[in-house]
């Protein structure tokens, strides 16, 4: 009702100011990073739940990405599904079950890869992200955040994530961390203080799926 | 921090220092005397002089108000009562049209009914029966000097026929008045017949007295508001805070259907202008676009209603031509029914796209799928569409109220203006008062700590004025 009256009194400035209305500012735009190196493939499950998570919880005018972390994540190949819903909520809920379709798929055909290449795939999720436009952007690391990389893969340099939040999912713990939880704590702070410096506006950990789901999207 | 010790004459003899410090304040504080009541006095007289200024200036200001007020409340009250007697009027020409407009006929029709009534009653008259003759035949008979039989057979004769006649008489008698008794009876329905026209006559009469009567007090309220009677300034007043209260009461009711009608709407809104648009950081588009479909069926009803002449919030449709008026009526009415329409349409569309969605999140959940639906879960679709259908003719209705409350508002805020006015005047003057008071309080707080040179001073004037005394006397002796 408060918005209503509020509403209803700067009814008139606001069709003044209607032409400049901006869509884009005002939209998200996810892209989620799906770990499937090694032991990490038999979480595509959980994945998968975050993903219909997120796609139960995006407007209309947002835009998701799925994307797999390869031996080389810097690619567009990579990427699984990725769209921007349409404004009106009927198609967009259309295209929430064409994603969902999508997922279910590569869920299935998920194959485990050699390497972890995390770097690449923040570069390619920023890559993406950017040209959306949107006014939150998230990245969203499904992983155990233990990077591997291939010979010849370059990745030592500082990359750009400036005003993008990242969300680092389901950091579960290998076996080294449980002997020395040192290794777990060193690897998560090494990546924090990565991000930070590479311009990222957050950095969140995200561990307890079941109950704190809500840190995935920023809400507006 | 101030070193209080660089005070002090004496830095060795503090109680000597302060009291010769105390000595020189008071003897510059005596000396200052005169001058410091000067500035007290002339300051607060300034407080005084400027608070009785603006006082009367308020009043002024609040009684130009007043009278501003009065002229404008006195004034739509006139135009007001003006409207109520031409309404009075307008019934009383309407009675005396449609019904003393057959009075002529009435009455013949009375005249006549009366005419065949006298008729009636004229054959229904006695007829006296006719002399017997049998008395003439008696008299002759009596007439006889002698008797005998002749006589008696004369007699018994007579009495033979006097038997017949009587009874061929009392015979007649009876039948005339068995017809006099059935023109009576024909009588009956003439008499209802006039006994009915005329309770109707009474009873137009009646309600034209009644008419009369009101247009009576509508006149005495007229002329009262004419003369500027206080009385009936008072009553206007308070009739535009009682129809404020209401219409402000009514409002608010509307508000609340305005607001449902809102919630109905924004949300299909969104599937129109799209979900994601925003005006400003939390205004979205869509909504904006329900409220401004609420607000175009609020002014089509407003449309709606001036045509009519229910409301006069625009004089210039008051004025229209009445074929000009009736094509902006039906222009507002069609609009107001598409808009009911296309409510109606995106009340349904909010049931289908939560509906959609219920759907679409149980399939995110893995959920299963809903039971078969009845027809008793498409009631609430179908109150939402009568919802939307309905709303905007009620909301129509508000222009009354906003009408009553843009009249009786502007009457509310002048007397509350007034009032705070003279209540500002009234406290502006009660501090000049006050200050007036105080300059002189001021005065005798600075005497305090002079007292003792001021105690002084009295005696030196005391001793003077009794030196002067003794010296005019010694004068006066010698």
């Amino acid at each position: 009702m408060k918005k209503f009256l509020l509403m209803v009194t700067i009814l008139s400035g606001a069709l003044g100011m209607s032409a400049c209305g901006d869509s884009r500012s005002h939209s998200q735009a996810v892209y989620m990073l799906v770990d499937t190196s090694g032991t990490y493939a038999q979480e595509m499950g959980k994945a998968a739940k975050i993903i219909n998570y997120l796609l139960a919880t995006l407007n209309p005018g947002d835009s998701l990405a799925v994307a797999k972390v390869e031996t080389r994540s810097f690619t567009e190949k990579d990427i699984v599904a990725k769209v921007t819903f349409d404004k009106r909520p009927s198609q967009a809920t259309l295209q929430k079950r064409a994603f969902k379709a999508k997922i279910e798929a590569f869920a299935k055909e998920a194959k485990g890869s050699a390497y972890t290449d995390i770097t690449g795939g923040l570069i390619q999720g920023a890559e993406y992200l950017n040209e959306t436009n949107a006014g939150i952007k998230t990245i969203v690391i499904f992983s155990d955040m233990q990077e591997e990389l291939g010979q010849g893969t370059v990745r030592d340099f500082p990359i750009k994530l400036d005003g993008i939040r990242i969300v680092a999912l389901n950091v579960t713990k290998l076996r080294t961390d449980n002997a020395d939880p040192r290794i777990y704590l060193d690897r998560l702070a090494r990546w924090e203080e990565r991000v930070r410096k590479a311009g990222a506006s957050e950095w969140v950990v995200v561990n307890d799926l079941e109950n704190n789901m809500e840190s995935i999207l920023k809400t507006r | 921090m101030i070193d209080w010790h660089s005070w002090l004459f004496w830095p060795d003899s503090v109680a000597l220092s302060v009291l010769a410090l105390g000595m020189l304040v008071m003897l510059f504080l005596y000396a200052a005397r005169q001058p410091v009541h000067g500035v007290i006095h002339s300051v607060c007289h300034l407080v005084t002089q400027s608070t009785r200024f603006l006082s009367r200036w308020l009043s002024l200001v609040a009684e130009n108000m007043r009278v501003r007020n009065q002229t404008v409340l006195l004034a739509h009250g006139q135009e007001s009562a003006a409207t109520l007697i031409e309404r009075e009027f307008e019934r009383v020409g309407n009675i005396v049209r449609g019904d003393m407009q057959e009075y002529p006929a009435l009455q013949r029709k009375l005249m006549e009914e009366v005419t065949r009534i006298e008729e009636d009653y004229r054959k229904s008259g006695e007829v006296p029966p006719p002399p017997p003759e049998w008395v003439t035949a008696l008299e002759s008979v009596s007439q006889l000097k002698s008797g005998g039989d002749v006589p008696r057979k004369l007699l018994e004769d007579i009495s033979k026929s006097i038997q017949k006649i009587h009874d061929k008489t009392v015979a007649e008698y009876r039948r005339a008045y068995e017809d006099r008794h059935k023109i009576l009876k024909g009588m009956q329905p003439a008499w209802r017949s006039v006994d009915k026209l005329m309770g109707d006559l009474d009873k137009k009469m009646v309600t034209l007295h009644g008419n009369a009567k009101q247009i009576d007090g509508h006149m005495a309220k007229y002329e009262g508001m004419r003369a500027k009677d206080n009385k009936a300034e008072h009553a206007l007043t308070a009739s535009a805070f009682v129809q404020l209260a209401i219409s402000g009461l009514v409002m608010m009711i509307a508000m609340g259907g305005a607001f449902i009608n809102y919630k109905l709407i924004a949300l299909p809104m969104s599937e129109m202008v799209g979900a994601s648009d925003y005006i400003t950081n939390s205004l979205k588009t869509s909504d904006v676009a329900a409220l401004v479909i609420i607000l175009m069926e609020a002014s089509m009803g407003l449309f709606l209603l001036e045509s009519l002449r229910i409301t006069q919030l625009f004089p210039r449709i008051a004025s229209m031509d009445d074929r000009m008026r009736h094509r902006l009526m039906w222009a507002a009415l069609i609009f107001l029914v598409i808009l009911a329409a296309i409510e109606s349409s995106l009340a349904l569309m909010r049931d289908m796209l939560i509906s959609d969605k219920a759907a679409l999140m149980r399939d995110l959940a893995s959920a299963t799928p809903a039971a078969e639906e009845g027809w008793f879960t498409r009631i609430p679709m179908a109150g939402q569409m009568i919802m939307g259908f309905v709303l905007p003719f009620a909301l129509a209705f508000v222009a009354i109220p906003l009408e009553s409350t843009v009249h009786s508002l502007r009457t509310v805020i002048g007397v509350v203006l007034v009032q705070t006015i003279r209540g500002a005047a009234f406290v502006i003057r009660f501090i000049g008062v006050l200050f007036k008071r105080f300059a002189k309080v001021l005065e005798l707080i600075y005497d305090i700590p002079i007292v003792i040179p001021i105690m002084i001073e009295r005696w030196v004037l005391a001793l003077r004025s009794s030196a002067g005394k003794s010296q005019v006397k010694n004068g006066s002796a010698s």
